[in-house]
């Protein structure tokens, strides 16, 4: 007995060190698993708030640039004004109304909020956009977010008033991807290197792709508006080991200069996991 | 000025710098990350006991999780350098380190050559341990050699430059 407490007083430091080395080796791990930790909801409010100090210097460093993109947001909105359409003569025709619904009401499936982002870094590996939106204002993990020219990233994890997205530029993001003039579902991923520019695979050798094509999110996802843009492909390399390109696709969006987020929401998404729930139920 | 009170600001002064103008420099390269955060628990003063400077190495290691967004990463790193340190400062000075009261390791208390071998010994060894723990959750074998040399050079260089523009004086004698 008299050994033991000796062993322990002798290295006590040691397994202090132990001890908290565990401490920190396990909530890195089990923090990259889950998203979510206690520890995430406190840091996310008190580092938020310094941080939102600091974006107010830098947003006014960047004031032109946001008016430009909101102007040019502007022009492709009010295209969209009714005032600005007229409908086709349909006069000459005759069609037999068959259909028991209102076909020319439009349901809504995606509500967005605005949202300002006030902590954002593209140099690291994994890189994490912290939004001054929280579950105070509706939002849920698993929301896409979206900038004023494409995506941007999915939420990842919420507290009161603040919520953290995963950007694109995360060595552990996955989005599927398609490509606008056709076919050919492909996976975007980021390699590290350079955060201008993303990978997109598997998307088979049998279509063509040149440079400038744009890439847009999948009609198939559940979490993001089918079409968004994502990128504009850069480079085309043939994968000598498969049957697939490797592509490389600069950024719609500008990280380096994102300071507007939209948050998405799927009004259809409870509905959608209902359904998923049953099927693995059974 | 109180030499708890003089860390603290140093601390703070310290975590600015790392998250409000490194963090925000455009990457050069993906191996060339500016870490200069640790430098706080190099300069620790000679005499503060071992639970101590584990305490400290874990708490500051934990503020800068909190802005990196990597809870337990950078923790893990400072809390090996802070145990590490006591043996590596026994090791290249005669006198037992106690004996130096409120000094804290720099060129001139400690001498070029030895002051040099602990920076780049406890910088490395850092910066082993962190980019160990990022390359098990991604990366290649060179994106962990590359990325160990890469960010200790930077680290080195940015810690010579403190060093020769801010002379710390330590008046408590």
């Amino acid at each position: 007995m008299k050994n033991v407490f000796l062993f322990l007083r002798r290295y006590s430091i040691f397994i202090l060190f132990l001890v908290m080395q565990g401490l920190a080796l396990s909530m890195l791990f089990s923090y990259n698993r889950f998203h979510q930790t206690a520890y995430g909801m406190f840091s996310n409010e008190v580092a938020g708030r310094l941080n939102k100090q600091v974006n107010r210097v830098e947003e006014f460093l960047m004031l032109t640039e946001q008016n430009q993109q909101l102007h040019k947001q502007n022009a492709v909105l009010l295209s969209y004004l009714p005032s600005g359409k007229i409908l086709a003569d349909t006069s000459f025709q005759m069609v037999a109304d068959t259909l028991l619904v209102d076909s020319l009401k439009s349901y809504r499936q995606f509500q967005y909020f605005d949202a300002k982002i006030i902590s954002n870094s593209v140099f690291l590996q994994q890189n994490i956009i912290v939004l001054h939106r929280g579950s105070a204002q509706g939002i849920l993990p698993n929301m896409a977010v979206i900038g004023t020219d494409g995506l941007i990233g999915t939420v990842i994890s919420v507290s009161k008033n603040m919520s953290l997205v995963m950007s694109l530029l995360h060595r552990q993001s996955k989005v599927i991807a398609v490509l606008k003039k056709g076919s050919g579902l492909g996976e975007i991923s980021w390699d590290g290197k350079d955060p201008r520019f993303l990978l997109l695979s598997k998307i088979p050798k049998t279509i063509e792709v040149s440079k400038g094509d744009t890439v847009v999110t999948s009609p198939y996802s559940d979490k993001f508006p089918p079409g968004l843009p994502i990128g504009y492909v850069e480079k085309v390399d043939q994968d000598q080991e498969t049957n697939t390109y490797k592509l490389k696709i600069r950024t719609a969006v500008d990280f380096y200069a994102v300071q507007h987020a939209y948050i998405v929401k799927n009004l259809l998404q409870e509905e959608m996991d209902q359904l998923k729930n049953t099927l693995i139920k059974e | 000025m109180n030499l708890i009170l003089k860390n603290i600001v140093r601390f703070i002064l310290i975590l600015f710098v790392q998250i409000f103008m490194l963090n925000k420099i455009p990457p050069l390269h993906q191996f060339v990350v500016p870490y200069f955060y640790f430098v706080f628990i190099l300069w620790l003063p000679f005499k503060i006991g071992r639970t101590a400077l584990l305490f400290v190495g874990f708490s500051v290691g934990m503020l800068t999780d909190m802005f990196f967004k990597t809870p337990g990463l950078h923790t893990a790193a400072c809390l090996l350098m802070a145990y590490v340190r006591p043996f590596l400062i026994n090791l290249l000075l005669p006198k037992e380190a106690t004996d130096w009261g409120n000094e804290e390791p720099s060129k001139k208390t400690m001498g070029l050559a030895p002051y040099t071998t602990y920076l780049i010994m406890l910088t490395l060894l850092h910066h082993f341990y962190l980019i160990l723990l990022e390359w098990m959750q991604f990366g290649s074998f060179l994106y962990f050699i590359g990325k160990l040399l890469a960010t200790t050079l930077v680290s080195l260089l940015l810690i010579s430059i403190t060093d020769l523009f801010l002379e710390r004086k330590s008046k408590l004698r």
